[in-house]
């Protein structure tokens, strides 16, 4: 049996403030495997984004932040890895998928510049030819037309879905083994959202590359991944198969979660609980892969 | 380019307007100011026939339109008039006085930004801790005191107390330069005197520290401001994601794009520095445009303060192009909505 990709045991993060300390992860373990697409989904608050970037260590760098429990990554120990090669991995065999595809590339810099820079993360010294050519096909496989012309314009210049899949090719650039999408086209409108998804689940899977997916989106999630983690507060409550998770959520939290979908039948959403004693119930398990037979 | 141009031309002729109305203020305020230049000239013991004799002579008896086109006739033919104080033509005048200024500011603008830019950049990377604190009293230490009491004080302490620099000129004795841009700096290299050349940068150093010192405060202040906004910004997020160095971050991905907002303010710093100029050259006896400025005044010499007037305003004006410019090859926004009128 080979080691997940990554395997998040027991992890805690506090921030230091002036009231002293506020735990706002509760011991959160997640794995996800070689190639496997899984979605970390709650209401905002829940801890999602901030689980992304403890994965990345950007949480760790900020000061008043205490990160506990274990990170391995590819086998490795990310607390005990040296801070130099911890940095080498971001953008390399981790990288990550931003909300805002406009605000996120940098206004300064053609699309080709930072492409370029990206590539030299993976490859140091790539030539520019190299770096264009290369980017050239990422672009091309994220069915960008014309990518050179896209290589020569500044963020600004391009359309929302168009930076989207941008940053989906240079997510991609250096076949990293686990992407992580945080609420990726959140920003879009729907139908550019689903198309750019539709885009990135096809790269994902020529590439084998493995996706924490955040979200909130519950249609997104039950079309992308294959497994499900539900968070809230902190703390996961359910997760299984995605299938088996919508089909039989057996949380409360999941329950009210799926309930606060608007249906197209209309009848508004319905009165549900912010708050319930009921979602502090134990986390829910459904049985994996093979052992129940419940594949998606 | 051809965006840039566009640019460039369309200042230009903005810039041509605003000097024939600066011109006209300055025109008509030296005249309308009291003294009568004619007597001053000529002294308490010239008789009042002599007097009307030079008022005649220089057109002071016509009315002020008149002397005002004529003023215009004349400039069209590069001719600023003589000087009643040197008794040359004011152009020549100027064309040995200008250079000393501005080559004066030129290096206090190169400190400005040579030493403002980094230090607001450093307060930003550090933002909260020491360096961040260090740079804000340096600032406001800038900021708070105009230049020429910066003057005083670095001739004092650097020049009177701990001997190190010199306390006037642009010089050391013993050097001769010759003269070709009027830049002593640019001219020792022509000349190839590598010795006058550092004799030339230390004079030049305290004087010019001194004007730039507020600029550089304010630089450094407002660099800092940007870049702190840029930090919070997606695109360092995603900037670090990718694993780049802290340092890499702060010198390239939230500095350029802060960079933007800031040229605009360091270039009416820059501009600034023109007015500046004239009370630092008086404390460090620079042989710039400002102790020729300051006596024309005194004297009343007509054409001579019209002519120094107009030449600021036209360096003035070049400096703020200059920066718009240089907005529009840094800013891409601007460079791209240019093409697209």
């Amino acid at each position: 049996m080979t080691d997940p990709v990554l395997a998040l045991h027991d992890l805690r993060l506090a921030f230091k403030g002036f009231t002293g300390t506020t735990e706002v992860l509760h011991g959160l373990s997640l794995s996800i495997d070689r190639g496997e697409r899984v979605a970390l989904v709650g209401e905002s608050g829940s801890g999602k984004s901030v689980t992304a970037r403890i994965v990345l260590g950007l949480i760790q760098e900020m000061r008043g932040a205490k990160v506990s429990g274990r990170l391995r990554f590819q086998g490795q120990d990310l607390d005990r890895l040296p801070k130099r090669a911890r940095h080498g991995l971001r953008g390399t065999a981790m990288s990550m998928i931003f909300q805002d595809p406009t605000s996120s590339l940098n206004p300064a810099y053609r699309i080709g510049t930072q492409f370029r820079e990206v590539l030299a993360r993976g490859t140091p010294g790539i030539t520019a030819e190299a770096a264009t050519a290369r980017a050239t096909a990422l672009l091309d496989e994220v069915a960008i037309p014309q990518p050179d012309r896209v290589l020569a314009a500044y963020p600004f210049q391009l359309s929302g879905g168009m930076n989207q899949r941008v940053m989906i090719a240079m997510a991609l650039a250096n076949e990293p083994a686990l992407l992580i999408a945080d609420e990726p086209g959140t920003a879009l409108d729907v139908t550019v959202q689903a198309q750019t998804l539709r885009l990135m689940r096809r790269v994902v899977e020529q590439h084998g590359t493995a996706v924490l997916f955040i979200s909130h989106n519950l249609g997104v999630v039950r079309e992308f991944a294959d497994r499900t983690y539900v968070i809230y507060r902190g703390r996961i409550v359910e997760h299984g198969p995605t299938e088996a998770v919508f089909h039989t959520p057996g949380h409360p939290y999941t329950r009210a979660l799926m309930a606060a979908q608007p249906r197209i039948t209309g009848g508004g959403v319905p009165e549900i609980a912010e708050r319930d004693a009921q979602y502090g119930d134990p986390m829910v398990v459904h049985p994996t892969g093979a052992a129940a037979g419940a594949g998606a | 380019m051809q965006a840039v141009l566009r640019v460039l031309l369309k200042r230009l002729g903005t810039s041509v307007i605003v000097l024939i109305g600066v011109s006209m203020l300055i025109f008509a305020i030296a005249r309308v100011i009291p003294g009568d230049p004619a007597r001053i000239a000529l002294g308490p013991n010239a008789t009042a026939e002599q007097v009307e004799q030079l008022r005649t002579a220089l057109h002071l008896d016509q009315p002020i339109a008149v002397q005002y086109l004529e003023f215009l006739r004349d400039l069209g033919q590069g001719d600023l008039g003589m000087s009643l104080y040197t008794n040359r033509p004011v152009a020549q005048d100027i064309a040995q006085f200008l250079p000393a200024t501005l080559e004066l500011i030129f290096v206090a603008g190169a400190l400005m930004i040579l030493i403002g830019l980094p230090l607001g950049m450093i307060a930003a990377r550090y933002r909260g801790r020491w360096p961040d604190d260090l740079v804000r009293v340096i600032a406001m230490l800038g900021v708070s005191a105009p230049s020429f009491v910066w003057a005083v004080v670095l001739m004092l302490v650097f020049a009177f107390f701990l001997p190190i620099f010199p306390v006037a000129g642009r010089l050391a004795e013993g050097f001769d330069v010759p003269t070709v841009t009027g830049f002593l700096t640019v001219d020792s290299l022509l000349a190839g005197d590598p010795a006058a050349f550092v004799s030339t940068l230390h004079h030049i150093a305290l004087p010019a520290f001194a004007l730039a010192l507020s600029g550089i405060g304010q630089a450094a202040r407002l660099t800092r401001a940007n870049m702190v906004e840029t930090y919070d910004r997606p695109y360092v997020e995603m900037a670090r994601s990718y694993g780049w160095p802290e340092h890499r971050i702060a010198t390239r991905y939230a500095f350029k794009p802060s960079l933007i907002p800031s040229l605009t303010i360091i270039g009416l710093d820059f501009a600034a520095m023109l007015g500046n100029a004239f009370l630092v050259e008086a404390v460090f006896a620079w042989p710039g445009l400002s102790r020729y400025g300051v006596e024309v005044i005194l004297r009343k010499d007509l054409n001579a303060i019209v002519g120094t007037v107009l030449v600021i305003s036209a360096a003035f004006l070049i400096v703020n192009i200059i920066v718009d410019l240089l907005t529009a090859v840094i800013n891409p926004r601007i460079r791209y909505s240019e093409r697209a009128k």
